[in-house]
């Protein structure tokens, strides 16, 4: 009852078929990811459904969503960057959403998957490698070449810039992942305190566990804030490594 | 824990569930589905309304600070005409007032000479009537003084003066 890993087990709904030998299946997972499109895009279409003047609260909350992105965008990108802007917004809804998600008691936590956020990192590495390359042709290679350094340290320098390079997409998925998967955990075993103090000590324990419940309330903070921060992280790093793409060399 | 739904691991406990791999494809497939539709539906849909409602209010905003700023403007122009044209009014009046007062001082000072002119006329009228009347009185004087003279000689002397030496005297005497 009180393992804190059972909260991050998939479980089937119903066995979908195979793509080849591998078994496709609606899952709590899907479920959420699903849940999630449709209340991102359910919350702009509502919120705009008035298109007034003088915003409500509804709209006005989209459209701080909004010029927050698009401010991140600008600033870490450029204005060239802003053709990015659809691709970092449904990035950054979309990893908030399945992080709050997570912070509501009994519901998935998708982001908690590694597979799920070393899919998105590599997707936005890829992109960035693509329009890298795109944009750029030959001189997208000038991301490893810094200028201005002498010939004799070049060699290690580009082998340090194609690590740092190739380590983005690990970083990027393991540090949302880790986040997400760490707070839980944490709380989850925070709250299996209250339960062990109860059951073995009594009415004493009911009033010890006044303590973990205190320490639970704290962490659900924290972990709020960093569902958050991971969330827009996500969405920084995104706009950083597209700057890399739009402009290539230091 | 030993109990738990993945029972391929016979080793008791069940692997961490993030590192299941066959739950892979299956995630795999769902996210695919699920950020293309994200993304379609946001970048077609939700994001150019969201924009545009947007857009437009700062539109609108700047189409009303423009008309503010172009109403400031004409009224700014029409506060400079009044200003110029009341200034015109009050040199136009200034300059009428002094016209009418140099030709209202003209005027006095013609009625002033022509009176002047007139006064001193008289005045030397009644000067010379003056120096006429004084003239005669003067030989009245003279005529009296030499009569009263001789008849003060005689009564001193008791014998008459000539006539001739006394009016001499007298003349002396008056001039």
């Amino acid at each position: 009852m009180a393992d804190p890993i059972h909260q991050f087990e998939i479980k089937k709904i119903a066995v979908l078929g195979h793509i080849g030998p591998y078994e496709i299946a609606l899952t709590n997972s899907a479920v959420f990811m699903i849940a999630a499109v449709v209340t991102i895009v359910g919350f702009i279409l509502l919120a705009t459904s008035g298109r007034s003047l003088v915003p409500g609260r509804l709209q006005s909350l989209a459209e701080i969503t909004y010029d927050f992105v698009a401010d991140t965008v600008r600033s870490t990108a450029g204005k060239e960057g802003m053709k990015f802007f659809p691709f970092v917004f449904s990035i950054f809804t979309f990893v908030l959403v399945l992080n709050m998600f997570g912070m509501i008691p009994g519901f998935f936590t998708v982001t908690s998957h590694i597979v799920i956020t070393g899919a998105l990192a590599l997707l936005v590495i890829l992109v960035v490698i693509i329009y890298g390359l795109y944009k750029n042709g030959f001189k997208f290679f000038k991301l490893f070449w810094p200028s201005g350094v002498p010939m004799f340290v070049m060699p290690m320098i580009v082998l340090i810039e194609i690590l740092s390079f190739l380590s983005r997409p690990l970083s990027l998925s393991v540090r949302l992942f880790a986040n997400m998967l760490a707070g839980h955990i944490t709380i989850k075993v925070f709250a299996s305190f209250i339960g062990l103090l109860a059951t073995s000590l009594g009415v004493a324990g009911w009033a010890l566990g006044i303590l973990p419940f205190g320490m639970l309330i704290a962490l659900t903070a924290l972990d709020l804030l960093v569902a958050f921060l991971q969330a827009y992280v996500f969405a920084v790093l995104t706009c950083l490594y597209l700057n890399d793409a739009i402009h290539p060399g230091h | 824990m030993a109990t738990n739904t993945h029972t391929e691991h016979p080793g008791g406990k069940a692997p961490f569930p993030p590192f299941q791999g066959e739950t892979f494809p299956s995630q795999i497939f769902w996210l695919t589905i699920c950020f293309v539709a994200l993304y379609v539906l946001l970048s077609r849909v939700a994001l150019p309304r969201l924009g545009g409602v947007i857009a437009e209010r700062n539109a609108k905003i700047e189409g009303d600070l423009e008309a503010a700023n172009r109403l400031r403007n004409d009224s700014e122009a029409a506060q400079a005409a009044y200003e110029k044209s009341l200034a015109d009014a009050r040199t136009k009046a200034q300059t009428l007032a002094s016209e009418s007062q140099a030709k209202a001082a003209s005027e006095a000072e013609a009625q002033r000479k022509e009176l002047e002119a007139g006064l001193k006329a008289k005045l030397d009228a009644a000067e010379a009537q003056i120096a006429k009347t004084k003239s005669a009185a003067m030989t009245n004087v003279r005529t009296i003084a030499v009569d009263t003279a001789g008849v003060i000689v005689e009564r001193l002397t008791g014998k008459a003066p000539a006539p001739q030496a006394v009016e001499r005297a007298v003349d002396a005497a008056l001039h």
